[in-house]
């Protein structure tokens, strides 16, 4: 065998890991798919069933008698924590990105970039840690006080404060751990961009934020939005640090931006413990299905940032 | 009427317009909004450098590092065991696929199958890695009954890294200036021996970066190895299946919720050990890569010179 098949072989592993992946769980989840059906989804309750009755038979599957299983509170939990991580992980990643490309002397820009993108590198349960120890007494005992005082009348910001766990401190947390990723994509891209753009923006006589605002961040937005959508795939599947700091809600809707929430990805590692409980094995295997669920959901949304973002690295070929 | 270059410098600026008071404000408020966004992220960033460690550096005791734990005290020796033989578990399996696959797409991407690899790479970068410890649950610990295992847990490990390892690589490998390769090939040389004999050694430090990064990223993952590795205060045995071990990121998660202060010491060491070794490698690879700088250097000076 010669060396380019042999390192074609090797390297197909990475291709087959991915597929083996979901096989593997789609297979392991399939009687969950078959027995919940589409309520899997708009359902929202998640009920184990009692523990020591009879086994009974639904849909020729075996199931405890009052098992039911139904995520919506869980889907809620991730859409909703990933909207309020994205809606101000973006502004503010575009603004730290534009700070750091144009408003800092070349010499320290490096390391300032350096320093705020070190950010991604803590890894998830070092957030987790600092959430749970400083930021949740923070918010919980001064700013959600203070903020349903002054904005309680706007809806969803007014209520009881709660300890500190839930949405808008999952969505805080996330909010950290996403923006260095659209920081440092879209500062790459501002300084890639060819000088002749800055060039004419400033003798049509622009100021330089101007430049910035107005010619380059046009032209740096299929970058902007491909990196906000590996960043909400990032916020979707984030685990630990939302598992520490969002209240881990059970079959809850919440009616607020202060309540206690829970989303897949921190719902499977708080609840295989006692899904394992369960005689009949279809805990486990709804769980799986839930696992499903969130692979599939982050390789679409990977998916398309890929292609956004592999459209753009051809255009900016072709300019050069 | 001829107005000299000097005439024009020294006439008065016409006093700021509405318009002009406008664009300015418009400036200076965009500036000020930028700046309080890096502000807003340094700032974060230090506090949780100043709680990990003024906490973790606090809780450090030589028991922390010479004992294992004993219910919710006594120290991490278990635990930091169990970090270093999970992470370098798996970077071993990750290697040999990950390196090749990086070979493949920098160096022979003419077939269908580079892009079809690079594409599954990209987003298996992004597969959550809680799903990633399901898989090996599902089938690691319960359809092969490994148990909770260290086997499992560094295949976990070893899945997450290799998309790093193998992009890193890439990267490498393309920053290699392309006359390297000509000149090998003129002489006769092989495939194999072009790419192990001339390219990988001049990408090395690139290449390790990549390996370090993945290093990093494995020590600091919890979500994958809850239901692979499991937990367990007792040192290793060297059993690959059927014995679970301790880890640190367990640790932090596990004991900071405990009621105990003797727990909550416990969870800032490991915190500490865990960013501090983190911390250490990413800036070890920015050095490596900016030093790496000079083969992008030296191709666009080839660039200008064609």
């Amino acid at each position: 065998m010669n060396f380019r098949r042999f390192t074609a072989l090797l390297a197909s592993v990475v291709a087959i890991v991915l597929v083996v992946i979901v096989v593997f769980l789609a297979a392991y989840a399939w009687p969950a798919v078959r027995l919940n059906g589409f309520h899997f989804l708009i359902d929202n309750s998640w009920n184990l069933g009692r523990q020591y009755g009879t086994p009974i038979t639904v849909h020729g599957q075996e199931i405890l008698p009052g098992a039911h299983y139904g995520i919506l509170f869980l889907i809620a939990g991730t859409l909703l924590s990933t909207a309020i991580a994205l809606a101000i992980a973006v502004p503010v990643g575009v603004g730290a990105a534009l700070f750091l490309a144009e408003g800092v002397p070349p010499i320290m820009r490096s390391w300032l970039s350096f320093f705020v993108e070190l950010l991604a590198a803590i890894p998830s349960v070092v957030f987790g840690l600092w959430g749970y120890v400083v930021v949740i007494p923070f918010l919980g005992h001064h700013l959600f006080p203070f903020m349903i005082k002054w904005l309680g009348f706007i809806p969803f910001f007014g209520g009881t404060p709660g300890s500190g766990y839930g949405l808008l401190t999952s969505g805080l947390v996330l909010t950290l751990m996403i923006v260095p990723l659209i920081t440092a994509t879209l500062r790459d891209a501002l300084v890639s961009q060819p000088a002749s753009l800055r060039e004419a923006a400033v003798a049509l006589g622009a100021s330089r934020f101007e430049t910035m605002w107005t010619v380059l961040m046009p032209a740096v937005r299929r970058v902007l939005i491909g990196s906000s959508i590996l960043a909400t795939g990032r916020a979707l599947g984030e685990t630990m640090a939302v598992l520490m700091v969002s209240g881990n809600a059970l079959n809850i809707l919440p009616n607020n931006i202060y309540q206690p929430i829970s989303t897949m990805a921190s719902f499977i590692v708080s609840q295989l413990d006692s899904a394992m409980q369960d005689p009949t094995g279809m805990a486990v295997r709804s769980l799986a299905e839930v696992a499903l669920v969130l692979c599939l959901i982050s390789i679409m949304v990977n998916g398309l940032a890929r292609v956004l973002l592999y459209y753009e690295g051809r255009q900016a070929a072709r300019i050069a | 009427m001829g107005a000299t270059a000097a005439e024009i410098r020294s006439a008065p600026i016409p006093a700021a317009s509405g318009r002009v008071l406008r664009r300015r404000l418009f400036d200076y408020f965009g500036w000020g909004l930028c700046a309080l966004a890096f502000l807003l992220l340094s700032s974060a960033m230090i506090w949780i450098l100043v709680v990990v460690f003024l906490r973790g550096f606090s809780a450090l005791t030589w028991n922390v590092m010479t004992h294992v734990t004993e219910g919710t005290g006594g120290g991490l020796l278990n635990a930091i065991e169990g970090t270093v033989v999970l992470a370098f578990g798996g970077i071993l399996l990750a290697c040999p696929p990950g390196l090749a696959a990086g070979i493949y797409l920098a160096e022979f991407d003419r077939g269908r199958l580079a892009p079809v690899i690079r594409f599954l790479s990209d987003v298996l970068v992004g597969v959550p890695s809680i799903v990633i410890g399901y898989f090996g649950y599902v089938t690691m610990v319960v359809a092969l009954g490994w148990k909770f295992s260290v086997a499992a847990g560094s295949v976990a490990l070893a899945i997450i890294s290799l998309p790093y390892i193998c992009r890193t690589t890439e990267m490498s490998l393309r920053q290699v200036p392309r006359p390297l390769r000509e000149a090998a090939y003129a002489l006769g040389a092989g495939d194999g021996r072009v790419t192990m004999g001339i390219c990988v050694p001049s990408a090395l430090p690139g290449i390790l970066t990549g390996i370090l990064l993945a290093l990093a990223i494995s020590v600091g993952e919890t979500a994958p190895l809850i239901y692979t590795a499991g937990w367990s205060s007792y040192l290793w045995t060297g059993h690959l299946t059927n014995e679970p071990v301790g880890y640190l990121t367990y640790a932090i998660w596990a004991f900071i919720t405990e009621p105990f202060s003797s727990a909550h010491a416990l969870a800032y060491a490991a915190a500490f050990f865990v960013t501090f070794f983190v911390l250490v490698i990413s800036i070890v690879a920015r050095a490596v890569l900016d030093e790496n700088a000079g083969w992008r250097r030296l191709r666009s000076w080839e660039r200008r010179k064609a």
